[in-house]
């Protein structure tokens, strides 16, 4: 599924569907896309019709991201594409040609935490995991352009994205705790 | 896991590079703005393109400006950017109200003005709420650009008049003095599409009704529009027991289908109650007494 390419270490990648011989199979069109995640220079060789979350989790086996509703409800696979939020499961993988994405993998440095994930451990934030990623970084797409949110605010935000488990109470707490250890941290003007 | 079916991939640089590929392709194209109600019905196989036509390159189309008196919003204007538009809040309460309720945060970032509309989904928000307003649709095609009534636009469920060969360009809407405006939606739970919903507009001279636009979405109203109540208030004093029979003949004038958001008679009843509701912000936006 994955393999290295020749040269200085360039992924090529390709997703592998079943052939249900219901489609023209045949002609399989395929694109070449660049594109960066979570700040490494990629290539992919993809069909159009390969969503994004698949190439994340399938072709970059970031699973991180995860795909819970496969409708664009549940926003368990929200990635930032260019600094924005999107639901992954509802953008084309040719579509990021180009583009800058980020997903949940790319918080966190070797050593330490992003405070979005020390504030969800904090605020116990999560409870299975399972909408956590999309909680992030729906909640750092907001906190990138309001790092002083209320509380209100954070609800609104975090309004496109389902959890089954703790009533969404602790997770708003997670992240304004995020954005005040953020706003501490931020040099001062 | 969902996945489309095969389908190739264009990628339109500019109005102009668009509508070439739309007439190599035709009907077999499909054009792809945000994209988040086509490929959700692509994964479903309720449409099967074998060309997807992306225009989210052509940022050209992607404005909200006053020109003289009037707002023209881009096609690919995003949901996200209407909202935030400070001028469009100022002279049009309703398209803030509206792309408030429309699905959620993370979709109005991608979703678009122009996709929404030509997507045409019977209980599309902003359809209602442009026929409300009486706006005016900017289409091109291989012959250049006609401009098509707010209420001409829809040619039925999923149907608009935009040929194959033509693209959605722009939005219009006049702006009057005078005017108020307004949406209530009534949904089972957030970022869903309504049970029923409401846009209505007002234009006063003191306390007579000059005109009025109502837009209704998700009730089978004809183009969106309420013209038997519009036509009731037009000329009349603007009191509560006038708004609510206007409500009333809305109401009597739309044909909801029961499905499993709610029953006809309770959508019914719905189209009453937020016509009448929605007029009367109108009504006290008009009158200076509310944001």
């Amino acid at each position: 599924m994955q393999r290295r390419a020749g040269g200085k270490g360039g992924l090529i990648m390709t997703i592998v569907y079943s052939d249900r011989e219901d489609e023209a199979a045949a002609q399989v069109p395929m694109r070449r896309i660049k594109f960066t995640v979570n700040g490494e220079k990629k290539i992919a060789e993809v069909e159009p019709r390969l969503l994004l979350a698949h190439l994340i989790r399938q072709g970059l086996r970031l699973t991180g991201t995860h795909t819970g509703c496969d409708t664009t409800n549940c926003g368990a696979c929200t990635v930032l594409v260019d600094g924005q939020a999107v639901k992954s499961c509802t953008m084309l993988a040719v579509q990021v040609d180009g583009h800058e994405i980020q997903t949940v993998e790319g918080l966190a440095s070797a050593s330490e935490l992003h405070p979005l994930q020390e504030g969800f451990r904090e605020e116990h934030g999560l409870q299975c995991g399972f909408c956590t990623p999309g909680m992030m970084l729906a909640a750092k797409a907001l906190l990138d352009r309001n790092p002083d949110p209320t509380e209100e605010e954070v609800r609104w935000a975090l309004s496109g994205n389902l959890c089954r488990c703790t009533g969404y109470q602790n997770i708003v707490k997670s992240v304004l705790w995020a954005a005040a250890k953020l706003r501490a941290q931020a040099p001062a003007d | 896991m969902q996945v489309p079916a095969q389908v190739e991939y264009e990628r339109a640089g500019s109005v102009e590079h668009a509508l070439t590929l739309l007439a190599r392709y035709g009907p077999a194209a499909r054009v792809l703005a945000g994209g988040h109600s086509l490929i959700p019905m692509m994964k479903l196989r309720l449409v099967q393109p074998e060309v997807l036509i992306d225009i989210n390159g052509i940022t050209d189309l992607c404005y909200i400006n006053l020109t003289g008196a009037q707002l023209r919003i881009g096609a690919l204007t995003r949901h996200a950017q209407l909202l935030e538009s400070s001028v469009a809040g100022e002279h049009f309460a309703i398209l803030h109200d509206a792309e408030r309720v429309i699905a959620d945060p993370i979709v109005r970032n991608w979703g678009t003005v122009g996709g929404s509309l030509c997507q045409a989904d019977p209980s599309e928000d902003l359809s209602a709420a442009f026929a409300a307003m009486k706006g005016t649709m900017i289409i091109h095609g291989p012959d250049g650009s006609r401009e098509v009534s707010a209420r001409e636009f829809h040619a039925g469920p999923y149907e608009t008049v935009v040929g194959p060969s033509e693209l959605l360009t722009e939005i219009r809407l006049p702006i009057r003095p005078g005017g108020g405006s307004g949406y209530r939606k009534v949904s089972r739970r957030a970022g869903d599409w309504p049970v029923g919903a409401a846009g209505a507009a007002v234009w006063l001279d003191g306390d007579v009704i000059t005109d009025a636009g109502i837009g209704l979405t998700a009730v089978g109203a004809t183009h969106f529009a309420a013209a038997e109540a519009e036509d009731f208030l037009r000329g009349r004093t603007a009191t509560p027991q006038t708004l609510a029979r206007a409500g009333e003949i809305a109401a009597e004038n739309c044909r909801p289908v029961s499905d499993q958001r709610g029953p006809a008679d309770y959508k019914r009843h719905l189209a009453c109650e937020l016509t009448t509701r929605v007029l009367g912000v109108a009504v006290a936006r008009a009158r200076g007494l509310m944001a």
